[in-house]
């Protein structure tokens, strides 16, 4: 009987890989470049993975296609022992740069790095390079789009309450959250920002009554961050009334009429010059931050949104300031 | 703050709580009929995965969410068929073969989501409704009678379980046959039949449960968008002692302490959100510690019978 039950899981567990990309087949390079990427969340989340993964995507069409370069992706590895296997797997397979996409999977690469010194290894968000000459750390100075953003909710908001849907405090959520209330306190300081955390990146249902709390309480915009905002969103749009200001990628498509701007990453920049490095032969050491100068971020206001011109006049001069070290932002 | 009234701090409390308890109501109702039968089923969060996203699907797709809801009531059905066949008739060991209905409903409802839909979008759902009267009464009226219909549903369910199992004959056959198979076989009572029936109607139940989520409260799907639900319903199962009344009162402690600790993170009092979200997990660890009595637990729970081996 035992044995059934056994073979039940197997099969389940089969299915399960199936559903989370699997490892690519080994393949001829000849003269491509491929890149690997693992995942925490789906390349479709409208959040930290899809960004990520429309930069691959964007940088592939600027290099001339599949044909020159070869993206290969691993998502939803929420389960990190799983994603370092499949780092691993990219690696002895001959790929030129794997990318760890997740601030969960440091160790991992520092682990599997030494193993493989002539692929180029990426991860973030963080800073630590680990000392590798083939380690690449990138992040993203998520405050600086929270102030623009906490400058703009600042403005709108007529209750004088905003509330904050934070996954887990930690890299560019806390970060994000933290640029936000200082964009709001720039503008009025009597302005209450009430923050919540559900202690998970992936947990929409608690997301989602999060929101609706703040949303009893009085709060008139929200924002947050992580792929499960997706469940705040749904709140504001249930009400139909209450703002929202996005992180990582444009969510305008989430509510159409009630986003008003999105801090948007874009990774391609410094994947550029990752591939740039490594035709001059180096491969790592260095770590990149995503900026509004270096426009890594961008700020996408939302077109189905009328936002008046006053207060888009204060988000534009926020950026600006931002920009030229006039305003500082403290992550 | 001071913008907000204590009185209407508490109505938000109980406000989300019952809407939050809705989910565990249907799933752990579900799960103690199947436990009623002597079937352990640990395959509940798999199932409610599965149904969510299929009522998610239907819904976008034909905006008809009474057609959606009953899609995911019959793939309910359908995933307690698969746990029948292999716990009752191939008569695996119950645990595993939960677990790993858990993961194959975690692994199908993500490909299929990933094939079918892909990307996030949300659906109108079943709307709040205010019953007449009842709606009206102060504080009250707020908390309990300005809910979706899905969620009426969930606390109707209570005493319709409570008088299924107690009040009637499948009920009694039910009960017959997790206390003692072999004793309810010589009377006649197909032990697989009764057991195929009550893990079914559970897994109908936790359909329900899933649909709930993305017909009802979230309005959306996404991979994995239960997030460990349906394990919380076992425990509320053992917590409840195997009578919905119990379980009742089990949902929505864990779920007022949920709504709670949101609260205070809204109203910003100083505890670390570590803590503040752990606190409903905690407490129900304390209560299941402190309250269950395995007495009333079914003699043969988690044992496939076979007839003359016992």
């Amino acid at each position: 009987m035992k044995v059934k039950s056994v073979l039940f899981v197997v099969v389940a567990v089969a299915l399960l890989a199936t559903a989370c990309g699997g490892p690519a087949a080994p393949g001829a390079s000849g003269g491509k470049l491929r890149v690997a990427v693992v995942m925490p969340s789906a390349t479709t989340d409208l959040a930290f993975s899809q960004s990520m993964f429309q930069a691959l995507k964007s940088v592939q069409k600027d290099m001339g296609g599949e044909a020159q370069f070869e993206i290969k992706y691993s998502e939803n590895m929420f389960n990190v022992p799983d994603a370092a296997a499949a780092l691993r797997d990219y690696a002895s397979q001959g790929f030129d740069i794997v990318i760890g996409h997740g601030s969960q999977y440091g160790a991992s690469i520092q682990e599997i790095a030494k193993d493989f010194p002539k692929v180029t290894f990426a991860w973030g968000t963080d800073v630590n390079t680990f000392g590798l000459p083939n380690v690449y750390a990138y992040t993203a100075a998520a405050e600086e789009g929270g102030y623009v953003n906490g400058v703009l909710a600042a403005k709108l908001t007529k209750s004088k309450i905003i509330g904050v849907t934070g996954p887990v405090e930690v890299g560019d959520a806390k970060t994000y959250i933290d640029g936000f209330v200082q964009g709001v306190t720039s503008v009025d300081p009597s302005i209450k920002v009430s923050k919540t955390w559900t202690g998970s990146f992936s947990d929409v249902a608690l997301m989602t009554a999060a929101a609706k709390t703040h949303i009893a309480a009085g709060a008139d915009a929200l924002t947050g961050s992580s792929q499960s905002v997706v469940g705040s969103i749904g709140a504001a749009k249930e009400k139909g009334t209450v703002l929202w200001f996005g992180t990582q990628a444009d969510q305008a498509s989430l509510a159409p009429n009630l986003v008003v701007s999105s801090q948007v990453y874009d990774w391609t920049g410094i994947l550029k010059q990752m591939i740039n490095d490594r035709k001059g032969g180096k491969l790592g050491g260095e770590k990149f931050t995503l900026q509004l100068k270096n426009a890594g971020l961008k700020i996408a206001y939302n077109s189905g949104y009328s936002l008046p011109a006053d207060v888009k006049a204060a988000g534009d001069k926020a950026i600006a300031g931002i920009k030229d070290g006039s305003i500082k932002v403290n992550p | 703050m001071n913008q907000i009234s204590n009185v209407a701090i508490i109505v938000g409390i109980l406000t989300s709580a019952i809407r939050l308890a809705t989910p565990y109501l249907y799933a752990a109702i579900g799960e103690a009929f199947a436990q009623t039968s002597g079937v352990l089923n640990l395959g509940v969060d798999g199932i409610m995965l599965m149904s969510a996203y299929a009522s998610f699907f239907v819904a976008l797709n034909t905006g008809n969410l009474w057609l959606a809801l009953l899609v995911g009531l019959l793939v309910g059905v359908l995933m307690g068929l698969l746990m029948s066949v292999i716990s009752v008739t191939l008569k695996a060991e119950q645990g595993i073969s939960g677990i790993g209905l858990y993961m194959f409903g975690l692994g199908l409802s993500s490909l299929l989501f990933k094939v079918t839909i892909g990307t996030v979008k949300t659906v109108v759902g079943f709307p709040p409704i205010k019953i007449p009267l009842l709606g009206d009464l102060p504080f009250v009226g707020e908390i309990f009678f300005h809910q979706s219909l899905i969620v009426y549903g969930a606390f109707l369910l209570v005493p319709l379980a409570w008088w299924f199992l107690d009040k009637t004959t499948w009920g009694l056959r039910i009960k017959a046959v997790g206390q003692n198979p072999a004793a309810a076989d010589s009377l006649g009572v197909s032990v697989d039949r009764v057991r195929y029936f009550s893990v079914c109607l559970g897994a109908a139940l936790a359909g329900m449960a899933g649909a709930s989520l993305s017909l009802a409260l979230v309005n959306l799907f996404q991979e994995n968008l239960t997030a460990g639900m349906g394990f919380i319903a076992v425990a509320l199962v053992y917590f409840g002692g195997w009578r919905p009344l119990g379980i009742m009162v089990g949902a929505l402690l864990f779920s007022t302490v949920n709504a709670f600790q949101l609260w205070m993170q809204v109203l910003g009092v100083k505890i670390p959100s570590d803590v503040a979200v752990m606190l409903p997990y905690l407490l129900t660890i304390v209560a299941l510690a402190v309250t269950v009595s395995r007495v009333r637990q079914p003699a043969a729970l988690n044992r496939p019978f076979e007839r003359g081996e016992n």
